[in-house]
């Protein structure tokens, strides 16, 4: 390359300088892993990795510690909070590119995007503040009484209402990752060719037609990707669900108790961390959350370079 | 019903259902966003950043500490964000442009940046915290800046990628060096669009409270070292909104509003300067 050939020290010095600051990235990504296995190294040698990422048991008095509860919570929210955000944030997408008049278009894809920025924090007061007594005292009672009743599905619906529960917390979480889903999905959808959309309305198709034979499945790999990467937004969120979930370590039954995630327990125990095991295990729960959020990013960077990769051609 | 009729009423019915879910989600985002600018009107007050805080349950009292902490603390992490982020996209785009490890590091800086805040957190915590015995606002600044140098990079990338290979081969003729050409032409054309990424990433880590909960911690009293544990106003926000007074609420609502309109405003501004200068 031309670049090289130009053996001037000022050049040498500044691409030395330029390769230093990129790989920062390299080194916190490694720095972070090895730090995170260092320091749980003491739970890790005490409880090893099977037995601490099944056992129930979180107790500080005794120091036993296990990730179970924890774990068990996180996926309960990520899932029920993907169950209402999907939809909606795909919903939000053909409305938007297929559905809406061309002067709301615009608008509305600005406005999705200006939610997006708007930080966690905000999500978790408002969610402890304006949505937890609606839950409590409308949402919440309504179900009891619809499906409370019935058989298998009644022991979601056991127990007080507070408004300081799964439910709660997953419904914030599932709001706050709409803008986001929303906004991949829509520039996934906007990616697909309108020839090939036209030619789809020239033989007759409906609206409707266009979209779910057309459109999803040329924008499939994008879509799917942007929903892994909402997923892993979501397993690692803390301050909108540490307001509304209590950090109560159990393996919550009813969506109307207060459970505990992964984050919210870090949130609420770290600086509290009286013993070493309890510190080394609260770094171990890090650990896993790292690990699993790390490999669930990969996967959707995965799909959306390939989606990208078939629509450059 | 022939089939014909339908399919215009499936068709018709599925957007209407679509349309629906559209409805519902902006609903509730407009919501939120009405909720916390109404209560936080009614908490400003000019003593809300001049007061420091108020013994606990007391009130009146301001947080001019949470105020001034959070800027502290924002501007440390844009001074070492920035510089590291727009010089390693540099390399990216221009050194190792095309090659494995530009495109390794692109992917990796893409994943660091949804990467689960409060891990980077715990990691600060580890390295600069705990071998100090104290909290600093230094660390909490770092924490901000491991989030923020990724943002930086990938829009800096993205945007030196932007400038044509012929606006270089152009300078190399005149016998430029290649840093040069970085600095005095390259970085010339993308100015605007780094700019940008500069305020957006300031935007998100801006909002950022997950990091700082156990790196610069919390500060009842004003303090401007940095080296010791420091206020800012989303730690303040989780610790006032969680707590039992009615005039700590007010106050976190108040906090959240210039929060979010913070936020909002450096987002609508670099939207602004793309479109001024992408659209022409």
């Amino acid at each position: 390359m031309a670049i090289y050939s130009q053996k001037k020290s000022c050049d040498l010095f500044f691409s030395l300088l330029t390769a230093a600051a990129s790989l920062t990235v390299i080194i916190f990504i490694i720095g972070i892993l090895v730090v995170l296995i260092k320091e749980s190294s003491l739970a890790l040698g005490k409880f090893g990795l099977v037995n601490f990422l099944a056992s129930t048991v979180w107790n500080p008095v005794t120091g036993i510690f296990g990730a179970a509860t924890t774990i068990y919570g996180t996926f309960v929210t990520t899932a029920l909070a993907l169950v209402f955000a999907i939809p909606t944030a795909i919903g939000i997408a053909v409305f938007v590119t297929e559905i809406a008049p061309n002067f709301l278009k615009s608008p509305i894809g600005i406005a999705i995007e200006l939610l997006a920025a708007i930080p966690s924090i905000i999500y978790g007061m408002w969610g402890l503040f304006t949505l937890a007594p609606i839950m409590s005292k409308y949402v919440e009672p309504a179900l009891q009484k619809t499906f409370g009743k019935l058989p298998f599905i009644s022991t979601l619906f056991e127990g007080t209402p507070l408004g300081i529960d799964l439910l709660t917390a997953s419904v914030i979480l599932g709001i706050m990752i709409i803008p986001f889903t929303a906004s991949i999905a829509r520039d996934s959808f906007n990616l697909t060719p309108a020839v090939v959309k036209e030619s789809a309305y020239a033989i007759g198709a409906t609206q409707w037609e266009v979209v779910k034979n057309v459109v999803l499945p040329y924008s499939k790999l994008g879509v799917f990707g942007g929903v892994a990467l909402s997923l892993g937004r979501a397993l690692g969120e803390t301050m909108a669900v540490a307001f509304v979930l209590g950090n109560n370590h159990k393996i919550a039954t009813s969506l109307f108790d207060a459970a505990s995630t992964i984050t919210v327990s870090l949130a609420n125990e770290f600086t509290e961390a009286d013993s070493a095991i309890y510190l080394s295990s609260l770094y171990y729960l890090a650990l896993v959350l790292f690990v699993m959020s790390f490999i669930i990013l990969a996967i959707s960077k995965f799909f959306l370079l390939k989606a990208e990769r078939k629509y450059s051609r | 019903m022939n089939l014909e009729n339908k399919r215009k009423v499936e068709s018709f019915i599925a957007l209407a259902l679509s349309g629906l879910a559209a409805a519902v989600g902006l609903f509730w985002l407009t919501y939120i966003l009405i909720d916390v600018l109404i209560n936080g009107i009614g908490a400003l007050k000019v003593s809300l950043f001049l007061n420091d805080p108020a013994p606990a349950g007391v009130e009146g009292g301001g947080l001019r500490n949470a105020f001034v902490g959070q800027l502290m603390i924002t501007f440390t992490a844009t001074l070492i964000g920035v510089p590291v982020g727009v010089l390693g996209g540099t390399f990216l785009a221009e050194y190792a442009r095309g090659r494995k490890i530009s495109r390794a590091i692109s992917i990796l800086s893409d994943i660091m940046v949804s990467v689960p805040s409060i891990v980077v957190g715990a990691f600060v915590y580890a390295i600069l915290v705990r071998p100090l015995h104290h909290f600093s606002g230094w660390a909490g600044a770092f924490a901000l800046s491991i989030i923020m140098i990724p943002v930086v990079l990938r829009t800096t990338e993205d945007m030196l990628s932007l400038v044509p290979w012929t606006l270089r081969e152009a300078a190399f003729a005149l016998g430029a060096p290649y840093y040069k050409v970085i600095i005095q032409v390259v970085y010339r054309g993308a100015a605007t669009g780094i700019l940008t990424g500069v305020l957006l990433s300031i935007a998100r880590v801006a909002g950022e409270t997950a990091p700082l909960l156990f790196t610069s911690f919390n500060n009842n009293f004003h303090s401007t070292d940095m080296s010791g544990p420091m206020a800012s106003l989303t730690v303040t926000i989780f610790q006032y909104a969680m707590g039992p007074y009615k005039s700590w609420h007010t106050q976190a609502w108040g906090a959240s509003f210039v929060i979010t309109l913070f936020i909002l405003a450096l987002t609508i501004l670099g939207r602004m300067i793309i479109k001024w200068r992408y659209k022409r």
